[in-house]
């Protein structure tokens, strides 16, 4: 006898708000599995943003480049032309330009610029640092203030700066911190504890459960996202039961299939469509694996996804 | 699922005849319920009782075998819904869609993608492996495809897809001994289409316009004595696919249900509705979530530099890491002046380290060891990766006479090891090199120069 297989859970995602006004977004409340509307509640739809940065985009591909030409060297300028042309559901930008190994501006500087990106913009904002812990603890503390009041995601705090992150982000100006591990579900789960314990609540934690290519390690980012959801819903564990943000975009230009110019590989033909094919499968992957939001850097992706998921949700 | 000693017992002679080696076909019944001996070591047991052991401790997820020779391809026989729960074993196959409503130009452009997108990575054939041959409504040339296909040089699968039985038959007379997929088997042919391959073990692909009516004619299939089968999920929205594709594989496997176990197809091509992008999407949603065959308008680089990899990432076993071959890399054209960069044969550090070398541009020879597939840490914390161990592999491996450069860089968290394989390696100059793989491009720019 034919009979529709229904599975319930105990535990839900919580919920997470970003930004203010019209705009802000909800991430979580799921209380299945990604997608699986026909077990019950999947919560808020996965969002998603795009990135820029806080200087022009050198490394960039040139069809993106050419893209923002204009506008690429203001980076307020940048958001708002990405907000009113591709509507996302937030901006990521990212502060490159205070990479000890790269320009190293100063902190205060790049949250003023910051500011000045939030100020042009209604859409919610994330900010993501240089991946230097040290430097990024300061950074988000000075970005952390003087964004007071617009409730961003500081993304992201690791073992070694999370408490200087939390302190200054959550604590004193009330923003949204990124808890970022890389690719291992007892990490996730350590960094939780440890930012609970400083009197963190998980509706101020978005998790960035580290992310890689399609192709390069991906099975290790797509078991580590069910393990979590799982273990979240099935188990109840409550430290693990924060929405997850994935920047595919930090991930999928860095590879050859993507950063390999038409002259470098002509075989492999266009490379624009390259880096979009690359984008849209991670991304597709980390959503059907438990991630409410995605950073994607060109606007064909971004369409592509939102209308993946918008085909998914109906 | 397995059956208990006492039901084994049952099916047993019991004459006690102690010829099997144990005292007691009681014995006898416990020691094969838990694996200790074969059945077969009865010499009595009657053919009947020995069948229905076979069904009672067959995979609840059939395998079904397509293609023949290179191009022969195992489906399903899968056991769990996720991939770190045991490893998915039969990865997907994709397949080109061709029809009789497309110019001839088109069929021979999509023949010579088919042809130009076939590559090695990580020792895996990378292409498109079946083709699949639609009839639409024009039957002389449905026909004339299938012959050109065979007349070209393409070594791939058939999946013939077309509901009328007089039709199929005629294709099937082609093809048959290549063990095509014969797609389109639904309630009103599925009599006729099961007798075009009576005694043979070519499978046929159902399809029906939703689950329970699906689940109807397996069973109608199967009682014709038919059980190699395909299922299509059906359904004309991502929505519902994905959603058919979740339950037919959860039915089967944690409801133990057979009725459903088989593998499925899954037509991304008429989903993604002509969208490149979307049938990139839902190339990966499908190869995740339970597709075993997926069909695709037209293949380029773009969508199997994506597709490919990703599926040979996911069917990966979750306990053995991946390693690379050790071997010497020459990347962005190395040559007799460039360095040497060495690290580990853990794919995954292997793949982050070698992109960030590329990303710089900066002409590099990768020496990789045989380092046990671990992480760089790893490795060294377990005795695999030494300065004894570096410096025989530089070495043996030839490089000496590949490049002329005497600089041999060494991953950052390893910077123990530089005055040992420096006495070692007393012709070599060797160099610290960076923490992170994300500092490689502009440590090796600077290096450079």
């Amino acid at each position: 006898m034919f009979k529709k297989s229904v599975q319930k859970f105990p535990g839900k995602i919580c919920e997470v708000e970003l930004g203010t006004g019209e705009k802000a977004i909800k991430l979580g409340g799921a209380q299945v599995l990604p997608f699986c509307s026909f077990d019950g509640d999947t919560g808020n739809t996965p969002k998603v943003g795009m990135e820029i940065q806080d200087i022009y985009p050198e490394d960039w591909i040139d069809t993106l480049k050419e893209l923002y030409k204009d506008v690429a060297s203001d980076p307020a300028a940048w958001a708002k032309f990405i907000e009113d042309k591709y509507a996302p559901d937030f901006i990521c930008l990212r502060l490159v330009g205070a990479d000890p190994n790269g320009l190293d501006k100063p902190v205060d500087e790049c949250a003023k610029i910051a500011k000045a990106v939030a100020d042009a913009i209604t859409l919610p904002l994330v900010v993501a640092g240089t991946g230097n812990h040290e430097k990024d603890g300061k950074l988000f503390e000075a970005v952390a203030k003087e964004l007071e009041g617009k409730n961003i995601l500081l993304m992201s705090a690791v073992e070694d700066n999370y408490k200087a992150v939390a302190a200054a982000g959550v604590l004193a100006y009330k923003h949204k911190i990124g808890a970022e591990s890389s690719v291992d579900i007892n990490l996730a789960k350590q960094l939780n504890i440890l930012l609970s314990q400083l009197g963190i609540q998980n509706e101020s934690i978005v998790m960035n459960v580290g992310s890689a290519a399609a192709g390069y390690g991906y099975e290790y980012v797509i078991s580590t996202m069910d393990r979590i959801r799982l273990a979240a819903l099935g188990q109840n564990d409550k430290t693990l039961q924060m929405p997850i943000i994935t920047p595919v975009s930090f991930e999928t230009y860095k590879i050859k299939e993507t950063v390999s110019t038409e002259s470098d590989v002509p075989e492999w033909g266009n490379q624009e469509d390259r880096a979009i094919s690359m984008e849209v499968s991670t991304a597709s992957g980390v959503l059907v694996s438990g991630s409410d939001a995605v950073i994607l850097r060109h606007p064909t992706s971004v369409k592509i996804i939102k209308n993946l998921i918008n085909e998914l949700s109906a | 699922m397995a059956l208990s000693g006492l039901e084994i017992f049952k099916l047993l002679p019991k004459k006690n005849c102690k010829e099997c080696g144990f005292p007691t076909c009681l014995a006898f019944a416990m020691k094969v319920a838990a694996g200790g001996a074969e059945i077969g070591k009865c010499p009595y047991i009657s053919q009947e009782a020995l069948d229905k052991l076979a069904e009672a401790t067959a995979p609840i997820m059939k395998t079904i075998t397509i293609g023949k020779g290179d191009a022969e391809y195992k489906l399903g026989g899968e056991t769990v819904l996720f991939r770190h729960e045991k490893t998915f074993v039969n990865r997907n196959r994709f397949a080109l869609l061709l029809s009789d409503s497309m110019t001839d130009a088109e069929i021979d452009e999509k023949i010579a993608h088919i042809k130009n997108v076939n590559y090695v990575r990580i020792g895996e054939e990378m292409k498109i492996e079946i083709v699949a041959i639609k009839f639409d409504s024009d039957k002389d040339k449905f026909i004339s495809i299938i012959n050109k296909v065979k007349d070209s040089d393409l070594k791939n699968a058939y999946m013939l897809i077309c509901e009328k039985p007089e039709v199929m038959k005629e294709a099937l007379e082609l093809v048959k001994d290549e063990v095509p997929v014969v797609y389109g088997v639904n309630k009103d042919n599925f009599k006729e289409m099961v007798e075009l391959v009576k005694g043979t073990k070519i499978p046929l692909g159902l399809k029906a316009a939703n689950l329970e009516e699906l689940y109807t004619l397996i069973e109608e299939v199967q009682k014709l004595g038919h059980k190699e089968l395909i299922l299509d999920p059906g359904a004309t929205s991502i929505k519902e696919v994905f959603e058919n594709a979740i339950q037919i594989r959860r039915i089967n496997i944690t409801g133990n249900d057979r009725t459903f176990g088989y593998p499925s197809v899954i037509f991304a091509n008429e989903l993604a509705k002509g969208e490149k992008y979307m049938e990139v999407a839902l190339g990966t949603i499908f190869t995740m979530k339970y597709g075993s065959i997926i069909v695709l308008n037209d293949i380029d680089y773009a969508r199997a530099l994506a597709l490919y990899p990703l599926r040979q990432n996911i069917f990966t076993d979750p306990q053995k890491p991946m390693r690379v071959e050790p071997n010497i890399y020459p990347i962005n054209n190395a040559d007799e002046n460039s360095p040497v960069l060495c690290t580990v044969d853990f794919a995954l550090t292997y793949f982050i380290v070698s992109g960030e070398v590329e990303r710089s541009r900066v002409p590099v020879w990768m020496a990789i060891p045989d380092a046990g597939g671990y992480s760089v840490l790893t490795a060294w914390a377990a005795g695999k990766f030494t300065a004894s161990s570096i410096a025989k592999f530089i070495k043996e491996s030839g490089i000496e006479n590949k490049t002329k450069s005497r600089k041999l860089i060494i991953p950052g968290k390893v910077a123990v090891l530089k005055g040992d394989l420096q006495e070692n390696l007393p012709d070599w100059e060797i160099i610290v090199g960076t923490l992170e793989a994300m500092e490689i491009p502009k440590f090796l720019r600077e290096l450079a120069g």
